[in-house]
């Protein structure tokens, strides 16, 4: 197993937001996690990245045969977990190749591995823009300054290629994004799949389900994952609603 | 900042000066105190001419009537002039042949330092005129000038040699009169350099010195001119480091530059003074005037300054535009960290028809540090077609530091173009765990984000230079943040 979430509660601000997530990720697999607004998609996606203003108060994340919680947000990206930001920062000043440079280095660095030569690493930018059709005028500029909300989408995207995890998880990558470059983005995950990486798409519509055709779908609400299913669920939620989760759920507690 | 990343920042902060260490060398110095004896006591020690003397004499009777200036945003105590020796040399005066003469102890400062002249001789196109503490002991590259009719030396060899030229310029953009430090100076400069490049000459080296203060309790008191004739290009490197003192040191440097029809002057300081411990105790006070006159039609002047050291600097290079066309530059990266402050700038006096500024200023401050920029643009009434772009941009790490921003504009040219730009970013907790993200620590993270914010002040200066200044730079910040 790639990825298991065990019993996880997380708060923030002395909030509880996540409240006993369970989860298992296979390599190979991609999974759809969708919820209403403020459910906690972003703060789980956030967890798993290691941003510390969370607070992990129970439970556990193993990845890979490690305890995840144990490493810092850098030594996670370099064992292979990639996020794809809901909202990406701008870095004025940084530009896109450089920050990939470093980043390519660092990671190859820490597994062991020769650090790429220029040509080397101008060969594998050049490939992997083309794989999400980014212009390569995006290379030489500043990390997401002055980027349309949906060529930040796309510069995430990108990065991810790049970089070439073992664990993506994106959060509401397609909001912002119109149809033709929703499928471009979608295209290029797609052709990223490989048998021993995985997905976890975060998403509160089903309209990319329709490109990245998910193996498993859960629905999280209030913290906790209220539903999983198959790609049928994110279907049926679109027809019937949230509403449907929270009235069941509402069901469940009478019961 | 989350917690570990203030735990981080300050582990970082307490990280030692690198280059904090005394050399022991025995210096002939003399004692304490400042009047008219000392004065004329200095002048002899440097067998100076008798209008010298009487030069710094004027330049003395005039200080006394000043006062300190208070109008910087710094707070420091009280300067005890009397409590300062304005003579320190190295025993066994200079003029050595070779390096093999040199005191094996000042060799081995500057290896401490990575700037060894053997290393120095061996870089292609750099010229040393290294300055220890008061005197110059050592200079080279100096045949290969002299073929050019380019004179570089310092400044007591070239009041001794070339008096025509210093009676000539020296105190010409930089009046004895012109500020408290400047007037201080002009009495009592111990050493500095001199470079005259002659008429249609581009000098083919970047000419460069080393200061450095050594000798404990002794103000140093640089002084530096550069004369550039018709159609001469110059570009001079400027960079220092002081060993670690308890007491603050007070530095009062003056720089004139002079440029004539279509020459070019480039001016490139890394500063990288002691700037004190971590509570502020005993760094360098640098208060230094630097001012260039493009006197010339085409003239050009361009300041880069990497300023990373120094306890309190007080500091503006500036640009006197008398040529019509000439063109001033200012670009700047200043850091300050812990206790640091510094009050720095520009100041461009647009005076002939068509003349250009550019000033890009970068401040960046840590720890508990003030960084100032105060920078001034002057379009007198005869300035036809003036035009001025200013960039002030502020960076903050942590939050308990400040920037501060007082650009004064001084326009009596309707035809002036004048634009200012400022911006005050802090580097973000959401960009650090960005790059975190990316597989990049924390350290790395904020070395990128520092070094992409100055990237248009570094492409200023040399190559080599430059590489210093970055260097220098995570040095500095290594210490302070993330
Ligand atoms: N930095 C924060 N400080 C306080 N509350 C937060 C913070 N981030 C998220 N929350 C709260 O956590 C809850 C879940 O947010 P989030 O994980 O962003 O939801 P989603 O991504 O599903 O829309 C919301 O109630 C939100 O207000
Ligand atoms: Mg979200």
């Amino acid at each position: 197993m790639l990825l298991e979430i065990k019993n996880l509660h997380a708060r923030i601000a002395g909030n509880e937001i996540l409240k006993g997530i369970n989860l298992k990720v296979n390599a190979g697999e991609v999974h759809a996690i969708m919820g209403p607004n403020g459910s906690g998609k972003s703060t789980l996606a956030s967890v798993l990245a290691g941003r510390e203003e969370f607070e992990v108060t129970q439970g556990e994340i193993i990845y890979n045969d490690k305890n995840l919680l144990e490493l810092s947000p850098e030594d996670r990206a370099r064992e292979g977990v990639f996020l794809a930001f809901q909202y990406p920062v701008e870095i004025p000043g940084v530009s896109n190749t450089n920050l990939l440079k470093t980043a390519v280095n660092e990671i190859r660095k820490y597994r062991g591995e020769q650090e790429l030569d220029a040509m080397e690493f101008l060969t594998l930018l050049r490939e992997k823009s083309k794989l999400v059709e980014l212009d390569q005028k995006f290379l030489s500029r500043s990390v997401n300054e002055g980027f349309s909300g949906g060529e930040k989408k796309r510069n995430e995207i990108f990065q991810m290629a790049v970089l070439n995890p073992t664990l993506a998880v994106l959060d509401e990558t397609d909001s912002g994004l119109d149809i033709d470059a929703l499928r471009i983005v979608a295209n290029g995950v797609n052709k990223l799949k490989r048998k021993d990486n995985a997905t976890i798409v975060v998403t509160h519509y089903q309209r990319l389900l329709n490109y990245i055709v998910p193996d498993f779908v859960h629905v999280l609400y209030q913290g906790k994952i209220a539903k999983s299913g198959g790609k049928e669920l994110a279907l049926e939620l679109e027809e019937k609603g949230y509403d449907w989760i929270k009235n069941g759920k509402a069901e469940v507690v009478n019961a | 900042m989350s917690t570990t990343e203030t735990q981080k920042i300050e582990e970082l902060t307490n990280k030692e000066y690198k280059f904090g260490f005394v050399t022991d060398i025995e210096t002939d110095s003399l004692p304490k105190g400042l009047n008219e004896d000392t004065i004329r006591q200095l002048s002899a020690k440097k067998n100076e001419p008798e209008w010298m003397t009487e030069r710094r004499l004027k330049a003395f009777r005039h200080w006394l009537t000043m006062e300190e200036p208070k109008w910087s945003n710094v707070t420091f105590p009280p300067v005890d002039y009397q409590d300062i020796s304005y003579y320190s040399a190295p025993k066994n005066k200079p003029k050595y042949n070779s390096l093999d003469e040199v005191d094996p102890e000042l060799l081995e400062t500057y290896k401490k330092l990575g700037i060894s002249l053997e290393e120095q001789k061996a870089l292609a196109g750099v010229a040393v005129d290294a300055v220890f503490d008061s005197v110059s002991v050592a200079t080279t590259f100096k045949e290969k000038l002299n073929e050019l009719g380019i004179i570089f030396c310092s400044m007591s060899e070239a009041i001794r040699e070339h008096p025509e030229l210093i009676q000539k310029y020296l105190n010409s953009v930089v009046p004895i009169t012109d500020n408290y430090y400047a007037a201080l100076n002009s009495a009592v400069f111990s050493d500095g350099s001199f470079a005259y490049v002659p008429k249609g000459v581009r000098c083919p080296m970047e000419l460069s010195t080393y200061f450095r203060i050594n000798a404990a309790n002794t103000g140093q008191f640089e002084r530096t001119l550069i004369v550039a004739d018709e159609g001469a290009y110059v570009s001079y490197l400027e960079g220092c480091t002081a060993p670690m003192r308890d007491e603050n040191q007070l530095h009062a440097a003056v720089v004139e530059l002079v440029a004539f029809d279509n020459a070019t002057i480039k001016y490139s300081t890394v500063q990288n003074w002691y700037p004190g411990d971590k509570d502020g105790k005993g760094g360098i006070y640098n208060f230094v005037t630097k001012r260039g006159a493009c006197r010339g039609v085409n003239s050009k002047i361009s300041w880069t300054q990497v300023e990373t050291g120094s306890a309190i600097t007080w500091k503006y290079p500036s640009c006197i535009l008398q040529g019509d066309n000439s063109i001033g530059e200012f670009y700047s990266v200043a850091v300050t960290n812990n206790m640091q402050q510094a009050d720095t700038g520009t100041k461009m006096i647009h005076i002939g028809k068509n003349t250009r500024s550019t000033i890009v200023s970068k401040g960046i401050s840590a720890g508990k540090s003030q960084n100032s920029y105060r920078g001034l643009v002057k379009i007198t009434k005869k300035a036809e077609n003036a035009r001025n772009f200013s960039q002030c941009d502020s960076l903050l790490l942590g939050d308990k530091c400040g920037a501060h921003t007082f650009p004064y504009l001084e326009i009596k040219n309707s035809t002036a173009q004048v634009e200012h730009e400022a911006t005050t970013s802090k580097i973000g907790e959401d960009q650090i765990f960005y790059l975190n993200q990316r597989g990049i620590s924390t350290e790395d993270a904020i070395s990128l984000i520092v070094n992409g914010y100055c990237k248009e002040v570094f492409k200023e200066l040399p190559m080599e230079f430059a590489v210093e200044a970055q260097k220098l730079l995570s040095i500095s910040l290594e210490g302070s943040v993330g």
